[in-house]
Formats: C-alpha cells, structure tokens, sequence
C-alpha cells in the first residue's frame, strides 16, 4: 500500500481532475442491470426499444457506479480518501448504451475543515460524465471527506500517515 | 405499477430485507469502489471505520434491486385480479442521499420507500412523475441510507 500523496488540502476549488476514456461493455452492462436493476430497458434489446428509453440503455446506478469507479482510478487511489457522506443530486440527462466510451470531468467547487475533527476536511465535487460525443450524459455532485496532512488516523487503511513529497 | 393517477402521497411500500456478506461487499467494491475499507478487513480495522464496510453505492444497488422485485409482486397482483398494469418509466434522478451510518459486513438492511410527491409530466403527456423518499435500517433499528428520487408513471388516461 502506497503512502497517500493528495490530502484535504490538495484539493482547492476549482481544481479539475479528469479521466477516460472508459468503455461500457454491454455484457458488464447488462451484468449489473441482471443483478441491481432488471428493468426490460437494460437487460434486453427488443424490449427495451418498446420503452421510453427507445433502446438498451445502462441502469443509472450503474453509472453512478461507474462514476465511483472512474473517480477512485482519476485520483482517490491516490487520496487520503475517507468516505463520503452522501450525494447532493444525480441528474441522468440521456441515456448512455451498451459499449460507449464515457469520460468523466471533477471539479473541486468549495472545501471545508470539519468543525468536529481536525484531522480531516470535506471536498465538495461536481462530477460531470461526458459520452464520445461529448455530450454530457449525467452530472453528480457530493462531497468527499479527505484527511488533512496533519490527520493522526490513518485514511485508505494506512499505518501511519506522512506528508508525501 | 398501479397507474399515476392511483398513486397516493404518503403510501408507505416495504421493500424487504438484504444481508450484505462480506465476500459480496468486496467483490462490488473489486469492479466499482476498489478503496480500502471496502476491500480488505485487516485495512478497514485501521481506518476510520475500525471494520469492512459496504460501498454506499452497493447500499444504493440493492434498494432498487429491491424496488423493482417488490413493483414485480404488484404487477403480478394486479395481472391475477384481472387488472391492467402501468409502465414504470426511467428516473431523471434523485437528491439528498445520505450516508447515514456505515454498513458493515453481516449487518441486514430493511428498506422501504413513501411517496412524497405526484406531478403530471409537462413535457410528456402519458406520464406522470412520482417523487418517493427511500431509506434502509440496519438491525438494529438504525437508518444506514435515505435519498429522494424520482420516476416516471404511466397515466391511466394516456394508456393504449
């Protein structure tokens, strides 16, 4: 396990963090809807184009999944993340299909030190998800609660904490 | 899915019951929240959560799991009463989710979900939107997740 490298106070506004592309591949797609979410219009084509959706179209929680998922490998593998509290809003604005490519865009919007405990601070992100054509496809915005360099409690399961570089 | 039109604000639905295992827990965490405290329980000892805990995200996954296998049970209800069943559309959303206690490996998470709000879509004239505030508790009677969220239903008027 590597020792953290970005701290709370790493994180200031408006500072961008991107990263993809990444493909969704349809059976990884159809994989979590079969598991999380089997509605007609992600698990099967023909009954999916009966739908509003017109079409197979990824599960929403998969994307917010997804999301998670891009946010850890664009920076939070290599944070002092500890968590988050919760997601201010979702906004699924199209539908996204089997095998696009996304690219997700966070954008630090205010930071915070905890009132409750000095050794850790909340980041507040707007995520903005962007299909191949560059048409934003879904934005989620929720804070991330960050350890400050001077934290005592180790975050991502380190044994101690040091100031990296 | 009753029609829009039958759906009343303050209806309360119990979803049911999950278990999150803790080879489960890890291997949502592998594909989609690969941190830590989500995937090695002698590391999450050491952070903040003293213990392996749930993605929120996969918290999230099994109330919709849920939801949709509770909606199912109605549909079938309703096809053996001889009555027609409304579409259940896509969601523009949700808002307000919070994590509220961490979910550990072995906890069960009872979920329910009460409809708050019910609104003609304006752009859709078949549907209609219904605005529904989900939550779980833990065994022990302590709420672990609520967001509100909203989707589209179909409106009696508008059915073929």
């Amino acid at each position: 396990m590597s020792v953290s490298k970005l701290f709370w106070e790493d994180f200031y506004q408006g500072r961008v963090f991107e990263h993809g592309p990444r493909r969704l591949p349809r059976e990884e797609m159809i994989a979590f809807a079969a598991e999380f979410d089997p509605q007609p219009m992600h698990l099967d084509e023909a009954a999916a184009r009966a739908t509003m959706m017109g079409g197979l179209c990824a599960s929403g929680w998969y994307l917010c999944c997804i999301v998670m998922r891009m946010i850890v490998d664009a920076f939070a593998h290599d944070a002092a993340s500890m968590g988050s509290p919760g997601v201010d809003e979702v906004k699924w604005l199209i539908p996204v299909r089997p095998d696009d490519q996304v690219r997700l865009r966070a954008t630090v919007i205010e930071t915070r030190a905890s009132g409750s405990r000095p050794d850790m601070g909340f980041v507040r992100f707007a995520f903005e998800l962007f299909n191949a054509e560059g048409v934003r496809a879904m934005t989620l915005s929720s804070s991330m609660m960050m350890a400050r360099r001077n934290a005592r409690y180790p975050a991502g399961g380190e044994s101690e904490t040091k100031v990296a570089r | 899915m009753k029609f829009f039109e039958e759906i009343v604000v303050g209806e309360r639905m119990e979803l049911g019951a999950h278990t999150f295992t803790a080879s489960s827990i890890k291997a949502f965490a592998r594909d989609f929240d690969p941190q830590p405290f989500h995937l090695d329980e002698a590391e999450a000892a050491r952070s903040i959560y003293g213990a392996l805990i749930a993605s929120g995200w996969h918290t999230a996954a099994v109330w919709m799991r849920l939801m949709v296998d509770h909606q199912r049970r109605e549909d079938d209800g309703l096809r053996e009463r001889g009555e027609p069943v409304a579409a259940l559309g896509p969601s523009p959303g949700f808002r307000e989710l919070k994590w509220l206690k961490p979910v550990y490996a072995g906890d069960t998470i009872s979920y329910s979900t009460e409809v708050v709000d019910t609104r003609p879509s304006t752009s859709r004239p078949r549907w209609g939107l219904m605005t529904i505030r989900n939550s779980g508790v833990n065994q022990k009677g302590e709420p672990v997740i609520s967001f509100v969220s909203v989707v589209f239903v179909e409106r009696r008027t508008g059915a073929a």
